[in-house]
């Protein structure tokens, strides 16, 4: 794909708002100490429901995963921002995301606490950003605006 | 239009040979302001929580119980148990004594149930409490067979597993309390046999765990009260809502003046199937040979054999306290702990039987009014048997109202003198939760996110509490022994004074019932008149 300055912009708008989206969520689980996941995947629903539960009761793996999760979305978020790694970070925010749909799918038939704030089928906003990721892999923008521009900069000189 | 734009990249092919340019610059770094367009939603969140925080939280210091306390040292306490139907199955279950067959019911269900498997971890590494039993006294066959291979189950194993030595079967609760083979008893017979088998007990000096309420009759809850005090036995009465977390922050709270004047207490009970409404299973192997029934009626008056009264006796003033002794007392006793309200200097009480016309006596909706002048307060105690709606504890403050179950929440009230300044600065938001407890939990929330309401509202945290729930009734007989081995006159929590308190108040409000007027205390002389 031949890059315009219409389609580098869209699909930078696209990186930021998913880095913006993944950073803030991230580093408010940080600053809180409260925070776990713990509530989240004892609601897990799906074929996958029994591995999640079994997570959540799991005392040395619990914190691990809030952990991962807390720092792994403010990293990512942060990747994707500052235009740096970014097509590792779109990998990484794929599988995250991918796990938190395998955890609360959007089937019929599985009713969760949280109440939906839409109707969906088998496609939810998860799956829709796991497919947006997925276009910035496929289509980079970091060299273009963003810090690696230096970076590659940098190499080559 | 397209052709009008030269492609982005062919620019950045033109211009990496002069090293970084200024529109490197700009486009390497376009995106760094979005970072303090976050960073400052950030400050703003954290202002918000800090400010809200610091409202209520800055003077207010709650305690919070930590874990399970030890147990005391001591010798083996030789445990016998009067009545050994479901209740007195729970109890010797959480004194850690489980019927073999129901261990391997268990075993089989955890094989492909994670939750049983869980369940049969826990259980097995409950604590060893250092007590035996060694006697068993039930008036059903079936009853007393199951209870030997219990109390024999010392070490939690199935029916293939090694035995302890067998306790022994008495016939009659007075047998069963002269046997120089036990230390102390535990009562879970029906309503009005509670206090013919403490005043037993007590007699041979033997320390008593009773299941609630105290008493069947106001006279013999004088009497109970008078032999337990001059005794001096250990006597914890079975309310384990003593042990709950909550409770124990919540008086923390109102000590501190949290909510404010309080005028009104709002507790109820709300039940929907059969077996909440007592409507228990006949047992198919009961009948008149396998059952003594001159002894179930004991001091009640007679009546010809009937299974049905056996099995559902709560459903009969005959063995039976009704709803305001069954239900209210728990409810009583968990405000009792909370305000040390004691008893009321009047009662009202209405209500019927409106849902369960199966010839029971005792009603089936009960609404009850106390009243508390010198404490300006009313208790009020509401109770269906065929509504689920669920209605929560509610101490209703003229600051704040705290609503209360396994967890606990403190509403602001948009009317606040107290706080006044806070709301009208916006610092705390009216009709929203400015405090909230989760058992489990080692910290107070002054503003917990929707997800932590959510779930403590549907008490789901509570059930997964460091992945561990603990039994109430496990910590209260717990309690209970480890008074009894302290040996020094240390009573309980649920002593005899605090259930003479549960007690009188019960019987006030169902004499209300029975007498369609209002009935009082009089504390002087103590006297219900």
């Amino acid at each position: 794909m031949e890059y315009t300055k219409s389609k580098v912009l869209a699909l930078v708008f696209l990186r930021m708002a998913i880095g913006w989206h993944f950073f803030y969520e991230g580093m408010v689980k940080v600053f809180n100490p409260l925070w776990t996941s713990k509530a989240y995947l004892l609601d897990s629903g799906g074929f996958m429901k029994d591995f999640f539960i079994g997570l959540a009761h799991n005392s040395t793996f619990l914190p691990i995963s809030d952990s991962l999760n807390a720092w792994g979305l403010s990293l990512i978020g942060f990747s994707l921002i500052v235009g740096l790694f970014s097509r590792y970070a779109a990998i990484a925010g794929m599988a995250l995301l991918g796990l938190y749909y395998l955890s609360h799918p959007a089937f019929p038939g599985i009713t969760y606490l949280f109440p939906s704030d839409g109707s969906y089928f088998i496609i939810n906003k998860t799956l829709v950003e796991i497919f947006a990721l997925y276009v910035i892999f496929t289509f980079p923008t970091d060299h273009l605006i963003g810090l690696e521009r230096f970076w590659k900069k940098n190499i080559k000189q | 239009m397209e052709k009008e734009y030269q492609t982005v990249m062919s620019q950045e092919n033109k211009k990496e040979k002069k090293g970084i340019s200024r529109r490197d610059m700009i486009a390497g770094l376009a995106s760094i302001p979005v970072l303090g367009a976050i960073g400052y939603g950030l400050f703003l969140q954290h202002k918000d929580k800090i400010n809200r925080t610091s409202g209520l939280l800055k003077n207010v210091k709650p305690i919070i119980p930590q874990g399970i306390p030890p147990l005391v040292d001591g010798p083996e306490i030789r445990i016998g148990i009067v009545g050994c139907g479901g209740r007195g199955e729970y109890l010797l279950k959480a004194l850690g004594f489980v019927n073999p067959q129901r261990i391997d019911e268990w075993t089989e269900r955890s094989k492909s149930d994670k939750y049983w498997q869980e369940y049969l971890t826990e259980y097995l590494g409950q604590e060893n409490m250092n007590v035996k039993v060694t006697a068993i006294c039930d008036i059903f066959e079936k009853n007393a067979k199951h209870a030997i291979a219990t109390g024999a189950n010392l070490y939690r194993n199935g029916t293939e597993g090694k035995l302890d030595a067998m306790p022994e079967r008495f016939l009659t609760y007075q047998e069963l309390v002269a046997s120089p083979k036990v230390d102390a008893i535990i009562i879970a017979t029906p309503d009005h046999l509670h206090v013919p088998v403490v005043l037993e007990a007590a007699k041979y000096g033997k320390h008593v765990y009773c299941e609630k309420p105290l008493s069947w009759t106001v006279e013999e809850t004088f009497e109970v009260r008078k032999v337990v005090k001059d005794t001096g036995i250990v006597f914890q009465l079975g309310h384990q809502g003593r042990q709950t977390e909550s409770y124990q922050v919540a008086r923390s709270l109102i000590q501190q003046d949290v909510i404010g004047k309080i005028s009104l207490i709002e507790v109820c009970t709300n039940r929907n199937d059969p077996n909440g409404a007592w409507v228990y299973d006949i047992d198919p192997e009961a009948n008149e040979n396998t059952i003594d029934w001159k002894q179930f009626i004991g001091p009640a008056p007679w009546h010809d054999f009937s299974l049905e009264r056996f099995f559902r006796w709560r459903c009969w003033w005959d063995y039976s306290t009704g709803l305001s002794g069954d239900l209210f007392t728990h409810e009583f006793d968990a405000i009792n702990q909370i305000l040390d309200l004691g008893i009321p200097h009047s009662a009202m009480a209405s209500g019927g039987i409106y849902f369960y016309k199966d010839g029971r006596t005792v009603p089936d909706v009960l609404n009850m009014a106390f009243e508390y002048p010198k404490r300006d307060l009313t208790l009020l105690y509401s109770a269906t048997l065929s509504s689920e709606k669920n209605r929560g504890k509610a101490i209703m403050g003229h600051d704040a109202w705290l609503e209360l179950d396994e967890t606990l929440t403190v509403n602001l009230d948009p009317r606040s003198t107290r706080y006044k300044a806070e709301i009208e600065s916006g610092i705390l938001e009216p009709h929203k939760p400015i405090f909230s407890y989760v058992p489990g939990q080692d910290k107070i929330d002054a503003i917990t996110t929707p997800t932590e309401k959510y779930f403590a509202g549907r008490g789901l945290l509570y059930t997964y509490r460091d992945g561990k729930a603990v039994d109430t009734t496990h910590l209260h007989l717990r309690e209970w022994l480890n008074c009894i081995r302290l040996n020094n006159g240390t009573q309980p929590s649920c002593d005899i004074d605090q259930s003479f308190e549960e007690a009188i108040t019960a019987h006030m409000g169902t004499i209300s019932y029975h007498e369609g007027r209002r009935v009082n205390w009089d504390d002087v002389n103590e006297v219900i008149y």
